[in-house]
């Protein structure tokens, strides 16, 4: 069929069975835009940032495990998208991002809005690529989502000149891509597992440590099943929460930086690690030298660069988790589960001595409790986004998961700003699910223009700001090493919250009781409306446990005397 | 701690011969600092491919990391680590004509190579042999007041 370039571009987003595409038109991309205009298959969500519209495709992506696509213009609008990007491509996330390019004469000539999106985006995309004739459009463009969602998924980068979106040509979007330098391994080597295998056998406090590679393999039930026939234990990492469910009894909770006493307690004392997805990332391991140091170590990744990155590993498995446990469960038939009786005992008795735990209090709300009470009164129904700093420990501490994709948050990046325009993604992917945004008062206001994003399109999320009044997790860090001096983190001056989202279409609830945060939430569900809702929280309140930025997993700071007000 | 000694060590790298592979390949060495002694790349004869030659000075810990790294890139076919190599570098070098002609030209000779032009006020050699062998060429051609030296670079092939 004879089409514009730009046609071709909508014809292979429908193609890919996108239903919600994110983004903001501009010079370079009008053409896009034009035929976006003309067609039915797919919504358009204007977001109000370009930024928004990569976290937004993100957030759809995290919830439903496809590829999401967001479309920006040259220049400004690509680096607009880049913090975007970049957030996507730490947790490999599957995006497709289409930005507009000066027309292919005026490259390399700074021309108005020209900037080398390909050469800037490269160490912040799985591929990119600047699309050369309208020859090869329909070819890149099913290659971007191909390599995009196989293998360690990612995001990837369509840049395309102006004058290739208009000219007319041949469009066949191809069946299959052929790219003889790209074979993700998926199945892993079975004299591996077998061996692996072995070391489970033989091992008396093994400990299976889960990734968000758990999530993106969607091996959820799997893992489950395997812990279950193994009744090994269970850690999850940040990005894991919700795997194993919080119900599951084998699960200690998250490790890490903030993780659980009993969690961390195990990984220094395991003697064989089991790891899948997950890449041994500085705020899981604290000081290397001292981590899981008892342990043989079972590394399971798609990506091989994962594995011995970090740690020195015994039984490296490439491969996709799903397919090596699929190898793995009936080669454990008849595990002696007693075996590690004596471990679960001494897990069980570290969990009882430090639980996960707060001081409650009449006078004023804290956040733990904002957690765990939207837990009760929402649990399983919901989706919990997430931006970045104290609210996100608490929330990944707290709240109840049940299942993966439940939680959606930038672990590897740490982006803030990213929760609110991630719910709307999220959202418009499960518009029957109640969807919160669980942000600190400095986070939210990193994309608060999205309210007006929200308010246009009907897309009622629940914005739950948990308002210290600080940049809270540099205040704790500021409170623990630098001796109380508060640099430029005090937030005393604060907008008017409920004003601020009534003027942009939305409803606000200023909340000090907890009798108020319950009806608070009752209401803005009701209402469904999108929503600020600025939770007054005890001021002062650290993430503990905590173990300092480099010292050992099992020299943690326990929340012994958690303080009411600074002294 | 064999593991962490850095040791000189020589890469192939066949990559798909696209625009902008090479800035990828040394994007990926300079944002994850890693070091590139010498770098060479050329067309493969009659394929899609080119051939790049990467030396560098890494622990085998980290060789390990460029290789996998280098493997993630799309257009990367095969890395290949050498251990059974030739190798070889050329170099070019100009003298002024007034220095002793014939010395010069047994030096190069003697590193497998010889004069390739001779002008008014300067003679150029080239020699082609190992990177050894070419340090201690450019050592001992420094008697001659070398004007310039350009070397090109290691290529290697599995032996
Ligand atoms: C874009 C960005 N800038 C800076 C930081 C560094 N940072 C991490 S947490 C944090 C404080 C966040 O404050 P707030 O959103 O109010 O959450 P709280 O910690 O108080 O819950 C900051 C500034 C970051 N993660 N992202």
């Amino acid at each position: 069929m004879q089409m514009s370039g730009a046609q071709m571009v909508c014809e292979a987003i429908i193609a890919e069975g996108v239903k919600t595409v994110f983004g903001y038109p501009g010079g370079a991309i009008m053409h896009v835009y034009d035929e976006v205009y003309k067609q039915e298959g797919f919504e358009h969500i204007l977001n109000r940032h370009e930024q928004a519209s990569v976290h937004a495709a993100d957030g759809y992506a995290r919830a439903t495990g496809e590829v999401g696509v967001a479309m920006v213009t040259s220049g400004p609008g690509f680096t607009n998208a880049v913090t975007g990007l970049a957030t996507a491509y730490m947790d490999s996330i599957p995006l497709v991002v289409i930005s507009g390019q000066v027309p292919s004469h005026l490259i390399g000539t700074d021309g108005f809005q020209e900037i080398d999106a390909v050469g800037i985006s490269r160490p912040c995309t799985k591929h990119n690529f600047l699309v050369r004739s309208l020859e090869e459009l329909p070819r890149v463009l099913k290659e971007a989502f191909y390599i995009a969602r196989s293998g360690r998924a990612g995001p990837v980068l369509v840049d395309i000149p102006k004058d290739i979106t208009v000219e007319i040509g041949d469009y066949v979007y191809p069946d299959e891509v052929d790219l003889p330098s790209y074979k993700p391994t998926y199945k892993g080597n079975t004299r591996q597992i077998e061996k692996a295998v072995e070391a489970i056998k033989a091992s008396k406090k093994p400990l299976l440590y889960l990734g968000g590679g758990v999530v993106l393999s969607n091996a959820y039930e799997l893992v489950r099943t395997l812990a279950k026939k193994t009744q090994i234990p269970v850690v999850e990492t940040l990005m894991a929460r919700g795997v194993m469910g919080d119900k599951n009894p084998l699960l200690l909770g998250m490790l890490g930086m903030h993780g659980n006493y009993s969690s961390n307690m195990a990984m220094s004392e395991t003697d064989l690690v089991i790891s899948f997805g997950a890449r041994f990332d500085d705020r899981v391991t604290g000081k290397l030298s001292e981590f899981a140091k008892y342990a043989k170590i079972i590394h399971v990744d798609i990506d091989a660069a994962n594995i011995g990155k970090i740690v020195a590993v015994d039984y490296p498995i490439v491969g996709d988790i799903t397919k090596v446990i699929e190898v793995m469960l009936p080669l454990l038939d008849g595990i002696d589960t007693d075996r590690f009786e004596a471990w679960r005992s001494i897990l069980a008795r570290y969990e009882a001595l430090h639980p996960l735990s707060y001081v409650d209090s009449d006078e004023v709300i804290k956040p733990q409790w904002a957690i765990e009470r939207i837990g009760e009164l929402v649990g399983v129904d919901a989706i919990i986004t997430s931006d970045v700093g104290q609210h996100q420990m608490w929330a990944a501490q707290h709240y109840p998961f049940d299942r993966p994709r439940q939680w959606i948050n930038s672990g590897g990046l740490g982006t803030m700003g990213f929760g609110f325009p991630a719910a709307l993604g999220a959202k418009k992917a499960f518009p029957d699910k109640i969807v919160i945004n669980v942000t600190g008062d400095g986070s939210i206001l990193m994309n608060m223009q999205e309210l007006v994003t929200a308010a246009e399109y009907k897309i009622p999320v629940i914005n739950l700001i948990l308002n210290n009044h600080f940049l809270g997790m540099v205040r704790q860090w500021q409170t623990f090493f630098y001796e109380k001096r508060y640099s430029e983190t005090d937030l005393s001056f604060q907008p008017n919250w409920k004003a601020l989202a009534e003027a942009c279409g939305g409803i606000g609830y200023d909340v000090k009781t907890k009798a108020e945060f319950d009806f608070a939430i009752k209401d803005a569900i009701a209402q469904d409306k999108v929503c600020f809702m600025n939770v007054i929280v005890n001021r002062f309140e650290d993430v503990l446990p905590m173990v300092p930025s480099g010292g050992a997993l099992f020299n943690m700071m326990l929340p012994q005397t958690t303080k009411d007000e600074e002294a | 701690m064999a593991q962490v000694i850095d040791e000189r060590r020589v890469i192939s790298v066949i990559v798909l011969n696209e625009s902008s592979v090479l800035a990828r390949i040394t994007s990926l060495f300079a944002g994850r600092g890693y070091n590139i002694e010498s770098l060479t790349v050329a067309p493969i004869p009659n394929t899609q491919m080119s051939h790049i030659t990467i030396a560098t000075n890494s622990s085998a810990r980290t060789m390990e990391q460029i290789s996998k790294q280098l493997h993630k890139l799309i257009p990367v076919y095969k890395v290949i680590e050498h251990e059974e190599m030739i190798e070889k570098e050329m170099v070019l070098a100009k003298f002024p004509i007034q220095e002793n002609l014939a010395d010069i030209s047994v030096l190069a000779s003697a590193y497998n190579g010889g004069v390739v032009n001779v002008g008014k006020e300067m003679i150029i050699v080239m020699v082609a042999d190992e990177p050894k062998r070419i340090k201690h060429f450019i050592e001992a051609s420094e008697r001659y007041n070398p004007c310039e030296i350009v070397r090109g670079g290691v290529v290697a092939i599995e032996r």
